[in-house]
């Protein structure tokens, strides 16, 4: 509590220690001088359908405010020229990884070796979703025909789960990751607190399906039937019959959002008690 | 405003009273002061949310099913405790899509509240739903039971006909079972132990600790319930629904059995699931079950 009240007072447009001066100036430079300490961004494009940067151009106002104080892009074909991988803070990967064309493996490599923290954003970066129903044969690249979560190649540091991927929980993430890296001490230990389960989610694997309720949660003793995971799928596979979930498989696109829903998946007391105050400082930042 | 008291069985809160609703049709039916009624009533009436999920009628008699109430009426059917699952969170997200709906309330049990609270910390498809949760209401809650259980505690142990039961109450050590011609029959809880959810034998919440307002009947005289104010939001529509005389309030400490009561059963929940989640370690040989928790 004590921890939250101190950073409800830094974070923000207000009295953020780190950044006050330079804000004060901004007003008056706003275009001429990117501020200082913001951290780089970058997206990059695997075996995606952009749909997860849409997502994240879905924040609105919110997704400028990131990049005016928080971030900048240094790397995104969809949004601008520059042509390589460069260094970054944050990579968030979308897609999956077709492991017979040479360039894709070259690039997911490279955002490793580039990157201080990889994030799979959406559920293909994550766990493969509906390109693990790929298997080639198609013109003009019958041979292409293998994909693979990017966790399978490189090292993920974070999971964002979802197909698509809300856009309130990229913005958490980007809001975060940008607290552990300028953050003070409080803030940094906030970050870190709450980007824990989407780190244990990318240690956990990288598969996904209908099936991880049944065997991570019901057949684990721990399903309470609240209904979560058929309000979080995409494509209505999930329904209930008294009151614990039936799914119907041939439908489900394993982008592994029931499971990462489930408050019986991981459910980290520490950070969803302080719901109330984490959302103001998350408000705070990106008022 | 007063000081914000954190207990570590009661959850953290601003206000504990007892109360009931002054509305003499909504209590006809309630099931305990009908605070979750009038709540979610009032606050659709001052516009503070435009629809509520709430656990309506299902195809068989006492089986719940979640609706999206948008009116007085609907949310009115929804009185009464129904002691088995009702997946009310399956609707969240909907809500906000066919429904159109901005501001959203919601009502369930503990660890209905955990989820609502969960899709807006860490929404994973959960699109719109954080910024559109407008008021939680969380009901007490000991333990519930599948459909089929409750129809053995009724038809067997009880010997009454689902059809013909107008309430249902666990107090007192027993399962009450109340008919529509007046008959009352019980079943010692002990019996009905074996017909829990067991996924609620992990779960650490008595007193819908996450609710913006949480209401249940422990605590208080029959007619009345026990009522936490625990978030700025709750805070703000029960001073609201106050003033505006849509209940009576009587200060915890001057009811009996109030508080005392309460913390000695939110206690025993907490540390019997406690002790399970631990057991579940060693469950087997060098093998645990796994800790959602953890
Ligand atoms: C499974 C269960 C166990 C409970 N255990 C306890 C307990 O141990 N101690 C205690 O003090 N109180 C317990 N309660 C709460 C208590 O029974 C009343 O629900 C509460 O006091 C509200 O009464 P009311 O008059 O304000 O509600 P009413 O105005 O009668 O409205 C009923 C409300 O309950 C909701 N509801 C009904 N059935 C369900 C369900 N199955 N799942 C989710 N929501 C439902 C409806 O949506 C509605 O909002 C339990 C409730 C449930 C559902
Ligand atoms: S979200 Fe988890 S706990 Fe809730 S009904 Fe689905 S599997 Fe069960
Ligand atoms: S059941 Fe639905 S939410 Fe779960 S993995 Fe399949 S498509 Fe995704
Ligand atoms: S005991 Fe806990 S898990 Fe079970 S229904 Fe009640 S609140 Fe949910």
């Amino acid at each position: 509590m004590e921890m939250l009240n101190s950073i409800k007072k830094t974070v923000g447009g207000e009295g953020k220690p780190t950044q006050v001066a330079t804000e004060k100036k901004m007003e008056a430079t706003m275009e001429a001088k990117p501020v200082a300490n913001k951290i780089k961004l970058g997206h990059v494009h695997l075996s995606g359908c952009t749909g997860c940067l849409v997502s994240t151009a879905d924040n609105n106002l919110g997704f400028i405010k990131i990049l005016d104080n928080y971030a900048d892009l240094v790397y995104s074909l969809t949004l601008a020229d520059v042509r390589h991988v460069p260094e970054m803070d944050v990579a968030l990967v979308e897609g999956s990884v077709c492991i017979q064309d040479h360039e894709s493996v070259e690039e997911i490599r490279e955002t490793r070796e580039k990157a201080k923290i990889v994030v799979a954003l959406g559920s293909c970066a994550c766990y493969g979703n509906i390109t693990r129903f790929s298997r080639g044969g198609q013109h003009n690249q019958p041979q292409h025909e293998s994909f693979l979560p990017i966790g399978d190649l490189i090292d993920v540091d974070v999971y964002i789960p979802g197909c698509p991927p809300s856009p309130e929980l990229i913005r958490n993430v980007a809001v975060m990751a940008y607290l552990l890296l300028e953050g003070d001490e409080d803030q940094k230990a906030l970050a870190g607190k709450y980007l824990k389960p989407l780190m244990d989610l990318a240690k956990r694997g990288t598969s996904a399906c209908f099936c991880d309720l049944m065997t991570e949660v019901i057949n684990q003793g721990l399903c309470m039937g609240c209904g979560t995971c058929a309000a979080a799928c995409p494509v209505r596979a999930i329904t209930h019959e008294f009151g614990k979930p039936q799914g119907e498989r041939d439908l489900c696109i394993k982008c592994g959002s029931c499971y990462g829903a489930c408050p019986r998946s991981f459910f980290n007391f520490e950070v969803i008690d302080e719901f109330e105050d984490i959302s103001e400082i998350i408000a705070e930042a990106l008022k | 405003m007063r000081e914000m008291t954190a207990d570590p069985y009661l959850g953290k809160y601003i206000t504990c009273v007892s109360a009931r609703s002054t509305d003499k049709e909504i209590l006809k039916k309630a099931q305990d002061g009908g605070i979750a009624t009038a709540l979610m009533v009032y606050a659709l009436e001052e516009g503070i949310i435009d629809g509520t999920i709430v656990a309506g009628e299902g195809d068989r008699p006492w089986e719940p099913r979640p609706i999206v109430a948008m009116s007085r009426e609907d949310i009115l059917k929804a009185r009464g405790t129904k002691y088995s699952i009702s997946p009310q969170i399956a609707w969240l997200k909907e809500a906000t899509r066919s429904f159109g709906l901005d501001k959203v309330g919601v009502t369930g049990v503990c660890c209905q509240m955990q989820a609502v609270r969960k899709a807006q910390l860490y929404p994973i498809n959960m699109r719109d739903v954080p910024g559109k949760v407008a008021l939680t209401v969380g009901l007490f809650c000991m333990e519930n039971f599948p459909y089929k259980s409750l129809q053995t505690i009724v038809e067997d142990h009880a010997a009454q006909s689902l059809g013909s039961v107008k309430k249902m109450e666990i107090t007192k050590g027993k399962f009450w079972v109340h008919t529509e011609r007046g008959n009352v029959s019980t079943v010692p809880l002990k019996a009905t132990h074996k017909y829990e959810q067991p996924g609620c034998h992990v779960c650490l919440d008595y007193v819908s600790s996450l609710a913006d307002i949480s209401t249940g009947s422990v605590g208080s005289p029959d007619g009345w319930s026990t009522v936490f104010i625990r978030t700025k939001k709750g805070n703000e529509v029960w001073s609201k629904a106050v003033a505006a005389g849509m209940f009576e309030t009587k200060p915890i400490e001057d009811v009996k059995p109030g508080l005392e009561l309460l913390t000695k059963l939110a206690k025993e929940k907490i540390d019997k699931n406690r002790k399970t989640l631990e057991e579940r370690r060693n469950f087997g040989v060098n093998k645990a079950l796994r800790d959602p928790y953890a």
